[in-house]
């Protein structure tokens, strides 16, 4: 029985390093960021469940630390790959944490204290964060992180507070990066997805409008571990929402920005429609959508149900126009009224958009260090659609939204499906 | 019991977690007030290496035989203390979990002298069951490396192909003359607009070479009982040329169901059965595989007949793409002619069915979308030889009518006689849509609740062959991991049957979610008895017995008894 690599540790990531060590092959599991999780662990609750996101997760991502074929390898990258199935010699530099995981609780004490704040890219930048940190309260490993950009003692040798602080003696400011290298039979890339920049998206007032979010943004409002403790607020005066409306395909299904179609955005607005109305029972969504997307197992029964029992009305329409109110801040969206004939108007608290899921960032990176292809998009590219988790390169596989946006069921059968095609080769 | 009971309690501060909210030293106190307990210590964390440590050194230095931790959540830590005990030479099952941070000091924050009150009283239940626990031994079952595919479509042969891939031996049961399923009568398949025969050729060939897979055609399951590991089946056999039958009996560690889906007749809706031209996608495959196409001049294709709401209340999934890609072959063939689409909302997800959507707009297909609140046409009629459509068009916002030449009907899959049967066969429950319920929607996909048991493909919900592919080296690789690890692990919290007030009513049978109850014969009186590989621990059966027969281990009525008693 020989290794396997998985690169990235989101929910298609976890599910693939779960089956492959619970049936007996090693597995090294490789996460860029301080916490294995990815999107899921950031999500307020799930669609079509509408079951707690991280409380779903967890379980799975403290079985991934304490199983004994799974070694997670997280604030780590892949820096080169050479041979062939069956025999990887892989290169893995694991960034300096300027803290001793062995020692460190994660009692959060430093978090505390660190005088240095800066935008939270966890909760969507919209708090702050210590440059030492967790990013999240349930990250695994519960491990303290030094920012090295932002850490005033490594930047300007000057402050040194969390050592001073630290009682399990765990901060080493002399810490240095790690090349490890291993050597694996395939390897599964499971990288997720980017989301598109909302600077661009001016049309709609995203950045001008204080009330105006993309979705990602609004999963940390509505989120109870998010910057505003699950509560929705609008500006100018803090007050909560009384109608909001939701904007499918900023962006996606777009020739000129992202011809595709994103898959889950029409499900999760939805879902946060739902959200919003069991917060707050008077609570009225507006979606605003072209064609929704509703072809998954128990979706369109979904939508169905939150037109009947969550005040959400759907419009086929999309708003030509949003203006705000200099005074109360609310916003007002045109759009062609097609049962009426005219153009319409619609006056509410909060809009959310739902923007692109993009190629990952480090999608084409990661396919130059593996030697395999992306596709036009820029997603990671599969043989065909009748190999729908082999790349272009034997031994290596796809799992999750880095081959095209999906769902997390589908992110979740098809890292199943990467690790049987990695066993095939890994498990004899 | 003879041993004298020496408890000993670790209360843990989670660093803020519990101790900004719990007196801590005050519960460590009052825990040593509480009978039998000999130690008691504060962690800042328990579940650091240090705290793990300072377990198996007291259990080992002050001869421990019960260990309560009240710290933050079993859920995620009760098997990283159980392995301490069991590192420290203590029974795992005798130790106790007390959670005084979810279930405390995180909902009284506010209230801090309540908190630490009702932290002492969990304390002290935990205690008093503790005092009560027994020593059990986790039940270890053989895996028989076989498995067992029912279903020869494109997601069973898939599955076999991996699992034989993979090493294993494979029985694919199929109950037509033949494999492929559905494929069988498709033209060219989605996206890639391959040939599907081709493509169905190159995949039953790679089966029929592969030594591990024993393809049974005009074969049926008729019967299966076991569990996980160790399933017995018995599989019935018609032979070809005569009218003979064959009974097969295997014995499997896995079963993999795959029965596919059909696609719904519209029989007595919009004149199907009357109209020469009216036709169902699968009418239409069939015509151009067969190369018979007429000239029509205006060819209609109609989305949702019976789906969304009609006659089944959930989208299909493949029939958006599968018009489209039929639209395009039709355009290519007939240039001339006018081709429509009306729909409800296309289906063309992702990055490359939207592509294909596009192309086809670009070819010239007009797409007309009609609300979804109303049966998707009010009319379809043959007036003068020709067809007519009727339909209200939102934009134009009345009804309008099409002629053509021929109407394509997208009708949805559905189930298949045979998955009740299945479903009751193998004790796997069907959800309201009629397809096979999973375990978990998000994170159990292809698994049922019941072990050793899996799923793909269209019986599971519609899905496209490339879907079926995914599902199928899925369900592959759920079933090799009992497999590869050639055994199982069961809890042991099983039931303990009361033979002298069991009176064999078969209720618990009924209710139990994971078939692991059956009703046995003994002395000519029937009674319940256990299958612990099956079982998950879940108490169903225990509190439906009427006549008390049930008891749980480690949950034991006198165990909640004394907790109950010490809460109140
Ligand atoms: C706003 C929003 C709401 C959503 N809501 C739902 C919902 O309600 N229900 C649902 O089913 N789906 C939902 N989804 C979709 C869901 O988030 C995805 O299906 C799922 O997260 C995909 O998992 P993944 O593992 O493929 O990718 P991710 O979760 O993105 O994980 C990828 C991981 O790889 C890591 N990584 C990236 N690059 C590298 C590298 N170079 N080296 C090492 N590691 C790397 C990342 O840090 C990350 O941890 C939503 C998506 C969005 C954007
Ligand atoms: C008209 C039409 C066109 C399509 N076009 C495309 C396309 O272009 N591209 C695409 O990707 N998808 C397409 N599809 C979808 C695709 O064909 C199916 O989703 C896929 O073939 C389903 O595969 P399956 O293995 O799940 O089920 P099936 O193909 O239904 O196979 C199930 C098998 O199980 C057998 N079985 C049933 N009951 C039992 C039993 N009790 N015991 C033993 N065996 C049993 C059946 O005989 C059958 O052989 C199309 C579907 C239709 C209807
Ligand atoms: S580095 Fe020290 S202070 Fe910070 S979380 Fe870890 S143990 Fe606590
Ligand atoms: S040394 Fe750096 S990380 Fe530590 S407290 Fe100071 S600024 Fe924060
Ligand atoms: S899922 Fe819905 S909102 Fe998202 S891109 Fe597709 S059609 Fe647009
Ligand atoms: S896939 Fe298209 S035609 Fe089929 S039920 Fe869904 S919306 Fe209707
Ligand atoms: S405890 Fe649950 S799983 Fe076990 S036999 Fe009883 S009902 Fe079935």
């Amino acid at each position: 029985m020989k290794d396997v690599l998985i690169i990235g540790g989101g929910v298609a990531g976890i599910q693939s390093a779960l089956d492959l060590a619970d049936r007996g092959i090693h597995v090294y599991l490789v996460e860029k960021e301080p916490s294995i999780g990815g999107r899921m662990a950031l999500l307020d609750k799930t669609m079509s469940t509408n079951d707690c996101s991280i409380c779903i997760l967890a379980p799975k991502m403290n079985e991934c630390a304490s199983h004994p074929n799974i070694e997670i390898m997280e604030y780590s990258e892949v820096i080169e790959v050479k041979g062939k199935a069956g025999n990887f010699k892989v290169k893995v530099r694991r960034k300096a944490k300027y803290v001793d995981s062995s020692k460190c609780t994660g009692c959060g004490d430093c978090m505390e204290k660190c005088p240095t704040e800066i935008p939270n890219e966890y909760n969507s930048y919209l708090d702050k964060r210590k440059a030492i940190f967790l990013p999240f309260p349930q990250a695994v490993p519960r491990k303290a992180t030094i920012d090295k950009e932002h850490c005033l003692k490594l930047t300007r040798n000057r402050c040194g507070l969390c050592e001073r602080i630290c009682k399990a003696g765990a901060i080493d400011y002399n810490q240095k990066d790690k090349i490890i290298e291993l050597n694996v039979a395939s390897i599964i890339v499971a990288i997720g997805s980017s989301l598109y920049e909302p600077k661009d998206l001016v049309e709609y007032g995203y950045g001008r409008y204080a009330n105006v979010h993309t979705w990602m943004e609004y999963e940390r409002l509505i989120n109870a571990a998010g910057p505003t403790h699950g509560h929705l607020k609008c500006a100018p005066d803090g007050r909560r929402p009384k109608k909001i409306a939701f904007i499918q395909c900023v962006g996606s299904r777009d020739v000129k920005r992202c011809q595709w179609c994103s898959s889950v955005c029409c499900m999760v607005s939805i879902k946060s429609a739902m959200l919003a109305n069991e917060h707050y029972p008077d609570l009225e969504s507006y979606i605003f959508y072209s064609d929704l997307r509703v072809f998954s197992k128990r979706f369109y029964e979904y939508s169905k149900r939150g037109e009947r029992d969550y005040k959400v009305t759907y419009i086929h329409a999309r708003p030509g126009e949003i203006k705000e109110d200099k005074r109360t801040k609310n916003l007002t969206l045109y759009y062609e009224d097609e049962e009426k004939g005219k153009i319409n108007k619609i006056e509410v608290e909060m809009v959310v958009l739902a923007t692109p899921i993009m190629p990952s960032k480090d999608a084409r990176k990661i396919a130059e260090v593996l030697g395999i292809e992306t596709d036009k998009y820029g997603f990671i590219k599969t043989v065909d659609y009748t190999n729908p988790v082999e790349t272009t390169k034997k031994g290596i596989f796809v799992a999750g939204c880095c081959e095209r946006p999906k769902d997390i069921t589908e992110s979740v059968y098809q890292a199943s499906a990467a690790s049987a095609k990695a066993a095939e080769i890994a498990g004899d | 019991m003879a041993e004298k009971l020496r408890i000993g309690v670790f209360v843990c501060d989670c660093g803020t977690n519990i101790a900004g909210f719990v007196n801590v030293p005050e519960v460590c106190e009052y825990a040593k007030t509480l009978p039998d307990v000999v130690y008691v210590k504060e962690n800042m964390y328990t579940c650091s290496n240090a705290g793990i440590q300072e377990i198996m050194d007291a259990i080992k230095k002050h001869k421990l035989n019960r260990v309560v931790v009240a710290s933050c959540t079993p859920r995620t830590h009760e098997p990283l203390f159980r392995k301490a005990c069991e590192q420290a030479g203590l029974n795992k099952f005798l130790f106790e979990f007390v959670n005084i941070r979810d279930q405390c000091s995180w909902v009284h924050q506010k209230e801090k002298e309540k908190a630490t009150e009702k932290a002492k009283d969990l304390v002290r239940m935990g205690v008093a069951k503790a005092r009560l626990l027994e020593p059990l031994k986790e039940i270890k079952i053989d895996v028989e490396k076989k498995s067992l595919v029912i279903g020869g479509g494109i997601a069973g042969m898939t599955a076999a192909l991996s699992l034989a891939e993979q090493g294993f031996e494979v029985y694919l049961v199929e109950k037509e003359n033949r494999l492929g399923g559905l494929l069988n009568y498709i033209n060219q398949i989605y996206p890639s607009d391959a040939n599907a025969q081709q493509f169905l050729e190159e995949i039953v060939k790679k089966v029929e070479k592969e030594k591990k897979i024993h393809v049974l055609l005009n074969s049926e399951v008729e019967s299966v009982d076991g569990y996980i590991g160790n399933f017995n089946v018995r599989i019935r056999q018609k032979k070809e040329s005569e009218e003979s039958k064959e009974i097969k009996e295997i014995k499997v560690g896995t079963i993999i169901v795959a029965i596919g889906a059909k696609p719904y007749e519209p029989m007595y809706m919009y004149n199907y059965d009357e109209y020469e031209n009216v036709l169902t996608q699968y009418d239409l495959e069939k015509i151009l595989k067969e190369k018979k196409i007429e000239k029509w001049g205006t060819i209609v294709f109609i989305q949702c007949i019976g789906g969304r709401g009609e006659r089944v209340n959930y989208c299909s999934r493949i029939c958006c793409m599968n018009s489209i890609k039929n639209a395009r072959i039709l355009k290519k063939l007939l240039p001339d002619s006018q081709i429509y689409i009306i729909h409800k909302g296309l289906q063309t997800y992702g990055t490359v069915y939207e592509d294909y959507c596009r192309k086809a707009r670009e070819e010239g297909i007009r797409f007309i979308r009609v609300r979804d609140s109303i049966p998707i046409i009010s009319s379809l009629e043959k007036r003068n030889g020709k067809l007519f459509v009727g339909f209200y068009h939102p934009g134009l916002r009345r009804k309008i009518e099409l002629g053509a030449d021929s109407v394509v009907l997208s009708t949805p899959l559905i189930q298949r006689e045979d998955a009740k049967k299945i479903s009751q066969m193998l004790k796997i429950p069907l959800g309201q849509d009629g397809f096979f319920f999973e375990a978990h929607v998000k994170l159990r996909p292809v698994d049922f609740a019941t072990d050793g048991i899996y799923m793909a493909g269209s019986c599971r919900a519609p899905a496209d062959i490339n879907e079926c592919i995914v599902q199928a080296l899925a369900s592959a690789s759920r079933a090799s991991i009992p497999m590869a690890k050639g055994y199982v692990k069961a809890e042991p919290y099983t039931p303990v049957i009361d033979e002298e007030r069991c009176m064999g009513c078969g209720v618990c049978v009924e209710v139990c979610p994971y078939g692991a109850m059956k009703l046995v014969e003994k002395n000519r009186r029937k009674f319940a008895e256990n299958i612990p590989a099956a079982c998950k621990g879940c108490g169903a059966c225990a509190s439906s017995c009427v006549h008390k027969a049930i008891n749980m281990r480690h949950f034991k009525d006198e165990q909640i008894m004394a907790q109950i008693e010490e809460a109140i």
